[in-house]
């Protein structure tokens, strides 16, 4: 069956028709040409395929096209639309890649994770769960753990989205 | 992948009906396990309705007949959940089990009935290569003499001997959660406790709801042992894995007596495991370690081991003594 829907992605409006069976991130990359998020393990998780949907971060490999009609995307590409955003810029001082395949998910997954410590989100390594977060390496480690690196540039990203933190 | 319809009707009353209607529809949530069966050819239904933009994200508090509860809308996203505020004040066990759960993308994606309805992650039951009678039922189980560290010690079959994934799952089991089910003859409540089932030989079904029964709500109970809880959780790494086995407490203590104790175990059986019998041991008794370690052991006396899953027993023994007494110190404080 198919179906049509309109995805906002990176600021542009596309109207399509897909299969119902496409994955948000077949449409993307291989429908739209928009390749800044990765396929790495197509089964949510190695987080490589991470966009900002309608401002969260979220998976685009577990996630049908078709239940996405009308949703707001931002990929790691359209965050650089006018300049590095301060995250990518932290990626590039501290060395936060090697290889750079699950970059663009590790960048969208850093800026998705900052805005939830701002609201105050607790984790898993929150002591206090109605106390005040800081952004320590413990918190960044547990809240990055969707996403891996194959390269190991771990000690880097870590150092970028702890930069990124302290703003 | 087969041929795959898609509907989004615009009320749970017409997304029931549709899946009433066909054989072979599915309802559709945040797709986070359903989307990956697809791939992997463990489930192939001919059409998904999709709830997921159904308005049923509300997390409210009201006053019933039998006391205050929270009413929690089925869309409510994992993460949201977890950061509600009274979630974190009042259902700490709640928030923790949720927070242990999967990765950020996943928890913002994950809704709270798809949590509860989420399916095993037994490698063989993803595999359809193999057999298995949870997915084929008649097939086998590749588990009995397979990989099994995440197999069960409590209430298996010679069927299946798989655990329920979902942590959020154990702590609701340990807060006597409701289950608001939306079925094609009405609205009825499910106690958790009577939603999950044992395998027994019928190991396909993980629940008593029919295909056409949509979770539209979670509702937790007011209770002082609710607000001192917590989740403890082991597994083979520090984020972002299934349990080996958990832990879902609650401890009212007066005067070093135990008042009430609400205990349920993930990861050693087929369903969210509630420890009555520790439970009852514990109950109106003076509370210390000896005692505790003595009722775990009476709720494990039917345990059932191999070489690869005889850790679990020590495990769960131990994680569970260790909560115990970590809520007992901190109601001391």
């Amino acid at each position: 069956m198919d179906a049509q829907l309109s995805l906002t992605v990176d600021g542009t409006v596309h109207s399509l028709t897909v299969d119902t069976r496409t994955t948000l991130l077949d449409a993307l990359r291989e429908r739209l040409g928009v390749i800044s998020p990765k396929k790495g393990c197509d089964h949510g998780q190695c987080g490589s395929c991470t966009v900002l949907l309608d401002g969260r971060r979220h998976l685009t490999c577990l996630a049908l096209a078709v239940a996405y009609d009308g949703a707001e995307i931002v990929t790691a590409d359209g965050l650089a639309a006018d300049g590095l955003h301060p995250v990518q810029q932290a990626f590039l001082d501290q060395d936060g890649y090697q290889c750079g395949y699950c970059t663009p998910g590790q960048v969208c997954s850093a800026v998705g994770m900052l805005d939830e410590l701002k609201e105050g989100h607790p984790s898993h390594v929150t002591e206090d769960l109605v106390g005040e977060i800081e952004p320590s390496e413990v918190e960044v480690r547990e809240r990055m753990s969707g996403n891996l690196c194959r390269c190991g540039a771990y000690p880097g990203i870590l150092a970028a989205v702890c930069e990124a933190a302290r703003g | 992948m087969r041929e795959l319809e898609y509907l989004r009707p615009d009320s749970a009353a017409a997304a029931v009906a549709a899946v009433a209607d066909r054989p072979g529809a599915r309802f559709l949530g945040g797709g986070t396990n359903l989307v990956d069966h697809l791939k992997l050819g463990v489930a192939s239904p001919e059409l998904l309705v999709d709830i997921s933009r159904l308005p049923l994200t509300d997390v409210e508090a009201y006053d019933g007949p039998d006391g205050s509860w929270l009413r929690i809308g089925t869309n409510v996203r994992n993460s949201d959940l977890a950061a509600h505020p009274v979630v974190r004040s009042r259902f700490p066990a709640v928030a923790r089990a949720l927070l242990a759960g999967a990765s950020g993308q996943l928890r913002n994606q994950a809704t709270t009935g798809g949590n509860l309805l989420q399916r095993t992650r037994c490698v063989y039951f993803q595999d359809v290569t193999t057999p298995c009678n949870k997915r084929d039922p008649g097939s086998g189980c590749s588990a009995l003499e397979g990989y099994g560290r995440y197999n069960a010690i409590l209430g298996a079959s010679p069927e299946c001997v798989t655990t329920h994934p979902s942590d959020l799952a154990v702590a609701l089991t340990a807060m006597d959660a409701v289950v608001v089910v939306l079925g094609p003859e009405g609205e009825r409540r499910v106690p958790i406790e009577e939603l999950y089932r044992l395998p027994g030989d019928r190991p396909e079904l993980d629940t008593v709801l029919a295909p056409s029964d949509l979770v539209t709500a979670v509702e937790l109970p007011s209770a002082a042992a609710n607000e001192h809880a917590t989740y403890t959780k082991v597994r083979d790494r520090a984020s972002f894995a299934f349990a080996l086995v958990s832990v879902a407490a609650s401890l009212d203590l007066a005067g070093g007596v135990v008042q009430d104790v609400r205990l349920a175990w993930g990861g050693v059986a087929h369903k969210p495991w509630r420890a009555r019998r520790a439970e009852a041991a514990l109950r109106d008794r003076p509370f210390d370690e000896d005692a505790l370690r003595a009722a775990i052991d009476e709720e494990l006396a039917d345990a059932t081991t191999t070489d690869q899953t005889a850790s679990k027993v020590p495990m769960v023994r131990n994680a569970t003594t260790m909560t115990l007494l970590r809520l007992a110190e901190e109601a001391a404080r």
